[in-house]
């Protein structure tokens, strides 16, 4: 599977793992209750760790484990909830977050601008076909009125 | 009026290259109707009964005559010779066709307008005084403090995707003529005790089916902190405002439901994580008002006698200038309102050869500028008083003349059920019908000062709530029939209407209207006006004339 990462095409290497599933070889994800639970194990998995959080979760809980984290995924159900723009600009701005966000899932191609602004630099799209689509839009604008992560 | 410089006209141009990609998705059938609903709600873009609506945005209400002509210009090329003005000061136009639509947003790009974020779930447009800049009471100007939010609100990345809509209005004069307390934010220019000027912060006020008055969270906020300060009520709302039932969404329920204790110190705790690396600078600031500096007034105007002279001899002019003209801060200027209320014409509604003639007479008479009032009528607000005679035969041949600012027959009135989707019952057809009742101007000017507002739903477009008389039309059964609340005020006094008693079949609301009147006239303490007696003497007296005979 392909991902955008830094405005390019690229294969990913991550894994999500359920909630229940055994961790695999490389870098995981895993859910952010998960994280909460298994977090002596993850950190002793050798590869790197990623924690998916839901519209619902609170960044700010999460914030003191970001410099054990190298990505964060934000997963879209509805694209009209616009909370992941709040968590991402948290992520980023208020908790200094250096690693990959990434917006998966049910999210448009016609956000990625506003996605971008936040934060946010790593996109899966639920359809791989739209990824040179979504790779455009990214340049829907080439200006801005206000101040944010970018 | 703040002019574009190549970042806003940079980005609106681009807008409409994005959403004529969309919409050219949407016709091939590449993006499911769900998400073309978000994009187009975004861009101004209803569908409705007949047709598309488009609502073009009208900053705070401002508008030059080059604007004025577009608009009368796609009227008549791209839909049927009218448009319609709206309570939050912008546009309509109720028949374009969806494939035209980016041809109509570029046409708008062309003159500096755009319809970004005219609906939607997201920040809209910022409404204001309509007096601005000109009126007798004002603290400060609030319009540069308006186009600096227009900016901030304006794709904001953050903040497109809200849990509902979100209204902001600015008044800079001690009377509030914008309805801050009826915002989800309201922003009233004050002075403290120091003599400096800053805002006070209303929020989650709000009209549509559960009115509420805004609350006070910040009594006097410093001008540099403005857009820190809105920034943390937004990040606040987006994170925790209710998105499992949208009529419980807007950001009037979270304040609720949290209490404004709780609400204001989640704000504060954000807000000053902020507000020191997000000032608004002296120098913007003082850009901005550079922006809104008065025209070339003439020294002298008030020198002028015909003014006087010709109100003696023309009573029909006198009354105009009494009803439909308002004070000016310079001596020897007014503003003159252009009522968009004329008995024919559904309340609000402008045709193409109309908008022509005003973008003229706003050349000649008033500097080039029009505004548009949240109560759906125009404003030239910087007419020497001797030009108010010639200005007023001319509105008068075009139907734009009707003496009736502020009175019974300049309601406020959605397009009900005649254009919009969500009503439940007309309102231009019963507005005509209170009209055609009310044909006797004398009486109309005796009842004087009285707003009826009209809406056609609960979604309360119209702002029956705060109507001095509010009418709301709902459905029984698949008949229209119509609620009457009476003592509603936006104003300083805010007040929600209180209702009546059980909703009146259409063939009875002007009935019931006229017995309201009847019950005024006879009872009022000399100069007493509607909304002072409906205060003093409740609703009962009213309850007993409307409800006689059940």
């Amino acid at each position: 599977m392909q991902i955008i990462k830094d405005k390019q095409i690229i294969d990913d290497n991550w894994n999500y793992v359920a909630d229940e599933a055994e961790l695999v070889a490389g870098n995981v994800s895993v859910s952010f209750p998960r994280w909460q639970k298994d977090k002596a194990d993850l950190l002793a998995h050798n590869g790197k760790v990623g924690v998916r959080l839901g519209a619902v979760d609170c960044v700010e809980d999460i914030a003191a484990d970001l410099s054990t984290i190298d990505l964060i995924e934000l997963a879209v159900v509805d694209f009209a909830d616009g909370r992941l723009f709040s968590q991402a600009w948290y992520l980023r701005n208020r908790f200094a977050f250096l690693g990959e966000i990434r917006a998966i899932g049910h999210f448009m191609p016609d956000q990625v601008f506003y996605l971008t602004r936040v934060g946010v630099n790593a996109f899966a799209p639920e359809n791989n076909d739209y990824l040179p689509f979504v790779l455009s839009n990214l340049n829907d604008f080439s200006v801005k009125y206000q101040k944010s992560v970018n | 009026m703040y002019q574009y410089n190549e970042i806003d006209q940079t980005l609106v141009d681009e807008r409409v290259t994005q959403f004529r990609r969309q919409t050219e998705q949407f016709l091939k059938g590449e993006i499911t109707d769900d998400q073309f609903r978000a994009l187009r709600l975004r861009n101004g873009l209803y569908v409705q009964i007949h047709a598309p609506m488009l609502r073009v945005a009208g900053p705070y209400g401002l508008f030059n005559s080059t604007q004025f002509r577009k608009l009368a210009h796609i009227a008549r090329t791209y839909d049927k010779n009218y448009c319609h003005f709206t309570t939050r000061q912008n546009v309509q136009f109720n028949w374009p066709k969806l494939e035209e639509v980016p041809d109509i947003l570029a046409e708008l790009a062309g003159v500096q307008m755009h319809a970004i974020q005219t609906s939607g779930n997201c920040m809209r447009n910022t409404t204001s005084d309509h007096l601005a800049g000109v009126c007798v009471d004002e603290i400060e100007d609030p319009r540069p403090y308006c186009e600096i939010i227009r900016q901030w609100t304006t794709l904001h990345p953050e903040f497109d995707y809200l849990p509902r809509k979100f209204k902001m209005a600015v008044s800079g004069a001690l009377h509030d003529r914008a309805a801050t307390q009826f915002h989800d934010i309201g922003l009233h220019l004050v002075k403290n005790a120091a003599g400096e000027v800053g805002f006070r912060v209303l929020v989650g006020g709000g009209l549509g089916r559960t009115p509420v008055i805004g609350q006070v969270i910040k009594p006097f906020l410093e001008k540099k902190h403005l857009l820190s300060y809105l920034e943390a009520i937004l990040r606040i709302y987006n994170l925790f405002g209710r998105r499992d039932n949208k009529y419980k969404a807007r950001i009037k329920i979270l304040v609720r439901e949290s209490g404004l204790d709780k609400f204001s110190a989640l704000v504060e705790k954000e807000w000053s994580q902020l507000r020191d690396n997000n000032e608004l600078s002296a120098a913007r600031i003082k850009a901005m008002k550079e922006q809104f500096i008065a025209p070339a007034y003439e020294d002298n105007a008030n020198v002028d006698e015909s003014y006087a002279q010709l109100q003696e001899t023309h009573k029909a002019f006198a009354t105009w200038v009494k009803f439909n003209t308002a004070a000016h801060k310079v001596p020897g200027y007014r503003a003159a309102f252009i009522s968009l209320k004329a008995p024919e014409t559904p309340p609000g509604d402008m045709t193409d050869i109309q908008l022509d003639a005003v973008a003229d007479l706003a050349d000649r008479y008033s500097f080039g500028e029009i505004r548009s009032t949240h109560r759906q009528n125009l404003i030239l607000a910087d007419v020497k008083q001797a030009d108010l005679f010639s200005l007023w035969q001319q509105l008068a041949s075009l139907s734009l003349a009707t003496p009736n600012i502020g009175t019974v027959t300049d309601m406020i009135c959605c397009p009900g059920l005649d254009f919009c989707s969500l009503a439940n019952a007309g309102s231009i057809g019963v507005a005509k019908e209170i009209n055609d009742a009310l044909d006797d101007m004398d009486y109309v000017h005796d009842i004087g000062d009285l707003k009826i507002n009209m809406s056609g739903c609960m979604n309360g477009c119209a702002h029956q709530s705060v109507g001095h008389i509010g009418i709301l039309g709902v459905d029984k059964k698949g008949a229209e029939w119509y609620q009457i609340t009476l003592g509603g005020s936006s104003e300083n006094e805010a007040a929600i209407g209180e209702r009546l008693g059980p909703a009146v079949a259409k063939d009875q609301i002007t009935l019931a209207i006229t017995k309201i009147l009847n019950v005024y006239i006879t009872n009022r303490l000399n100069d007493e006006p509607f909304l002072a007696m409906v205060n003093r003497v409740g609703v009962t007296p009213f309850k007993e004339q409307v409800y006689a005979n059940n």
